[in-house]
């Protein structure tokens, strides 16, 4: 790891003396590359005078929430400042009439719901996440369970005001739920890691907290026998919140479905999914204990794995497979309801034996229409791995980059084909 | 020879005679979309009857730097397919085959002039259809709603178009074929699929697209409750909405539109009713039911003396026949009218119906409301007169008051109808120059030169920086072409 440096020059201030800014300690480093300075902004304008002086500098930027995944993907080309987003911080307002939130975007996300739980309302996000900001979450297309029937963030964010790479403070959408004035940047945004702009604003669409929450687990092994019970429960009409599978690499699988309602319906729809799931479902007020957490631990490889959802047998398959052929054990965990998943690899898999796992499932995803993304690995293996696999539209994506941040001061080299 | 004609005759030989219209009186059918006050006729039109011609005719455009403008049936109400008079239109209408109902994926994949409810008349009898419902649905193709991010009355519960679109094969302006998305989610790269649906035809033409079927619920409880007061049934909804219940659907109609519907379908609204609401709840039968009955609990308390439940689908299909036929049936109580669609915060909803009385009054011109009631969108007929001097331009400058009412309370100029060539004039009112020009810096990735549908959306054109570019057609030759020759 490098070392980070200028300790002995005098720290600048980026363009707006009210942003703090500290030199960076070994701790700082984003996935192994030393920031030389920490800045921590407090408004959207103090965010724009450091992008603006990184442009002017020929700095590179990386945003930070809480920090929490911050060594996902590639590692970037170079970092110079730190941008720290959590005094970007607090709900700034809740309507709880119009079910709409307007919230900083280092709020964590476990502050805004309890902020929202006393209106009796919740950000329909689910999962270990209660440690992230909003803004990181957003950045990183997090999902949690329920994605099922409430979507992603990409479905809950309907307002967004960011920063572009250029240092151009913009917005897009609105406080209403329904707008159709003007691209969605929102939408672009979400699910670009940093590389177009610091979201520094985010106004969301809130959902009634349920009455009551149920949640139905079955055993099952057999990929084809998981495929199809997920398919009967899909199929129903019981509108289930999640269908989530959670397969150790031995193959033991434990597959659970959500359901949120009135407590008398349930009741209900939880005995009827135990009987669509058949012998063997245990239906109980309480979540499983992994629900809703990330398979790997950390410092091992984590994957996204997606599939059309009735070829889920398929994959699961492939997987067996590809551990078969290169003794690695997967782990997977995530929406069947929706096919996409999260898995993880050991920490310890040698460069050669990943590239073999990823080429032997890559080479047939077209059979269950999916993709195959390495989120998350240990350095320094992932700069020999090819972490995205095929991307469509490469060149309209690259584009993109280019007028948002023409200066490539935004996490150079983190996404997809370099950018 | 006109570069026109040139064009014609190069799109003539490559797609056959039949494809390409060059003769007037034919091009002029095409002049406007659903919103019939602009009218420009194209120099050009071709009717598809693929993809493959699509492409080809957009890559000629762009060698020529012709701009083209897409149709599909032309029901849009913000003038989105208008056409450019300089340029081709490129009707999509023909591409009309469903290509596979794959409900085990939950998916349909379709070309882009299939009809909206045609999605759900294929995809019922495996127990699915498609969520998004314009009241036009019978009419409009899934190329436009893709275009304009459609909505429709059921999303309040199941969001609009850009929620149900899981992927889209893409002309891109250049004329080349990108899919962005697919049947599987989560595909990695940026989300340029969530950019191009709503772009109002601006980034490319759709020729495939891949959408969400969604299970069809157990149970659909429809009902009507009449009120004294806009004022009652709006906090009926509020109240509604903070009890936690989600419906499918809450719609309101006021008093003139009320009137309206029942002088054209005669649908039975309560008498004397200065208001109703149709409220829809879906769902499992045992959830439905206790949402049904909190939702009539709210209504009584907030003053409503009759409620109606639709016992069976006959008496469901004509609430909402009263519903749906509003903006028409409005025309058996005034002789023209401008449709109006404006969002507000759902809360604001009384005091924004105030100020439209008040404005109304002023202006002595009639509105009559019908709207998305659970969504804050509005949708205000303003009624008038063409033959009564003075009563248009006062008709126009009331609902331009009433757009103008929707920012003032934190909402947007448009809910489902879009931007089109009709509310260019109010994105200032809504956006920055700097949230502009971020727009368009997609638009510069997709569309450098500004050919796909110019003059829509962006009340000034941005320049695309280092793209490489031929000689540039000017974007602002958005002609109104109502003398009636060519």
């Amino acid at each position: 790891m490098m070392v980070p440096g200028q300790r002995d020059q005098p720290i600048p201030s980026f363009g707006d003396r009210a942003t703090e800014v500290r030199n960076a300690v070994l701790a700082d480093a984003v996935a192994g590359v030393a920031p030389r300075w920490v800045a921590t902004p407090h408004s959207t304008k103090e965010v724009a005078s450091v992008l603006k002086a990184a442009n002017e500098q020929g700095l590179a930027v990386v945003a930070r929430g809480t920090a929490r995944r911050l060594s996902w993907g590639q590692p970037p080309n170079r970092v110079d400042i730190v941008l720290d987003t959590t005094s970007l911080s607090g709900v700034i307002e809740h309507v709880a009439g119009d079910l709409v939130v307007a919230v900083g975007a280092g709020t964590r996300l476990d502050e805004l719901q309890s902020v929202l739980a006393r209106a009796g309302q919740r950000l329909a996000l689910d999962g270990e996440h209660g440690d992230s900001t909003i803004g990181g979450l957003i950045a990183n297309a997090v999902s949690g369970p329920s994605r099922l029937l409430y979507g992603t963030l990409r479905d809950l964010l309907i307002g967004v005001t960011f920063v572009r790479g250029d240092g151009v403070i913009a917005k897009a959408g609105g406080k209403v739920v329904k707008n159709v004035a003007g691209y969605d940047i929102g939408k672009l945004l979400h699910g670009s890691w940093g590389t177009l702009a610091v979201i520094t604003e985010a106004i969301l669409r809130l959902h009634p907290v349920p009455p009551a929450q149920r949640w139905v687990t079955i055993q099952v092994d057999d990929p084809s026998r998981t495929g199809e019970l997920v398919q009967r429960v899909l199929h129903s009409q019981l509108v289930p919140t999640a269908i989530e599978l959670d397969r150790t690499p031995s193959g033991s699988s434990l597959l659970t479905v959500m359901l949120e309602g009135i407590e008398a319906g349930v009741r209900t729809r939880a005995d009827s999914v135990s009987i669509l799931l058949g012998n063997g479902a245990v239906s109980s007020e309480s979540q499983p204990d992994m629900w809703g957490k990330p398979p790997a631990a950390a410092g091992d490889y984590l994957l996204r794995l997606t599939t059309e959802v009735a070829a889920l047998p398929l994959l699961l398959d492939a997987v067996t497979e590809a551990s078969g052929a290169t003794g690695l054990p997967m782990h997977i965990r995530g929406s069947v309801g929706v096919g996409s998943m999260l898995a993880s690899l050991p920490s310890d898999a040698s460069s050669d034996k990943i590239g073999a796992f990823l080429d032997t499932l890559r080479r047939k995803s077209n059979r269950w229409g999916g993709t195959v993304v390495v989120l998350d690995a240990p350095l320094p293996v992932v700069r020999s791995i090819d972490t995205w696999g095929p991307v469509q539209a490469l060149d309209l994506m690259r584009s993109v980059k280019v007028g948002f941040d023409p200066a490539r001061v935004l996490s150079p080299g983190r996404f997809v084909g370099g950018i | 020879m006109a570069e026109i004609d040139i064009l014609a005759q190069q799109l003539r030989s490559a797609l056959g005679d039949g494809a390409v219209i060059s003769d007037w009186q034919r091009r002029r059918t095409y002049e406007c979309d659903g919103l019939a006050q602009y009218k420009v006729t194209p120099a050009l039109v071709v009717v598809a009857e693929n993809a493959e011609q699509i492409a080809e005719t957009v890559r000629a455009c762009d060698q020529a730097s012709v701009p083209f403008v897409a149709r599909g049936s032309g029901t849009g109400l913000s003038g989105g397919a208008l056409p450019h008079a300089d340029g081709v239109l490129i009707v999509t209408s023909k591409l009309r085959r469903i290509h596979e109902i794959d409900w085990v994926n939950l998916r349909a994949v379709v070309e882009p002039g299939v009809i909206n409810l045609d999605v759900t008349k294929a995809a019922t009898p495996y127990g699915y259809y498609y969520a998004p419902d314009p009241s036009s649905q019978q009419v409009c193709s899934l190329g436009g709603n893709v275009a304009e991010n459609s909505g429709g009355a059921h999303c309040l519960k199941y969001g609009f178009t850009t929620n149900h679109i899981t992927g889209i094969e893409l002309i891109t302006p250049r004329g080349e074929k990108v899919q962005l998305g697919g049947k599987a989610p989560d595909v990695p790269g940026y989300d340029l699929l969530g950019v191009v649906v709503g772009s109002e035809g601006t980034l490319g033409i759709a020729t495939e697209i891949t959408l969400r079927l969604t299970r069809s619920p157990e149970t659909v409880r429809t009902l009507l409750a009449g009120f004294s007061s806009t004022d009652d049934a709006g906090a009926a909804v509020s109240a509604i909405i903070g009890a936690g219940v989600i419906p499918a659907a809450i719609e309101m109609m006021d008093a003139l539109a009320i009137e309206a519907a029942e002088a054209a379908v005669h649908c039975g609204y309560p008498a004397g009713a200065q208001a109703v609401l149709v409220v829809e709840l879906d769902g499992p039968a045992i959830e439905v039911a206790h949402a049904v009955d909190e939702v009539q609990r709210h209504c009584r308390e907030h003053g409503s003396e009759e409620i109606r439940i639709a016992k069976d689908d006959g008496e469901r299909a004509l609430i909402w026949r009263g519903r749906k036929s509003a903006f028409a049936a409005v025309g058996r109580i005034s002789p023209d009218y401008i449709v109006q669609d404006g969002v507000i915060p759902r809360t604001a909803l009384p005091e924004v119906l105030q100020r439209i009385r008040d404005l109304a009054q002023a202006h002595g011109v009639r509105v009559a409301n019908v709207f998305h009631a659970g969504d804050g969108n509005l949708h205000p007929l303003v009624l008038f007169d063409d033959a009564i001097e003075g009563q248009a331009e006062r008709a126009e400058q009331l609902s331009g008051e009433i757009v103008t009412l929707c920012i003032e309370f934190g909402g947007s100029i448009t809910g489902e109808h879009g931007v089109g060539a009709d509310k260019v004039k109010y994105m200032q009112l809504m956006f920055t120059d700097d949230d502009l020009d971020t727009m368009q810096l997609v638009r510069c990735a997709f569309d450098p030169d500004g050919l796909s549908n110019p003059g829509k959306v962006f009340p000034t054109p941005r320049m695309c920086g280092e793209a490489p570019r031929r000689h540039r057609v000017a974007l602002d030759s958005q002609k109104t072409d109502l003398t009636g020759r060519p």
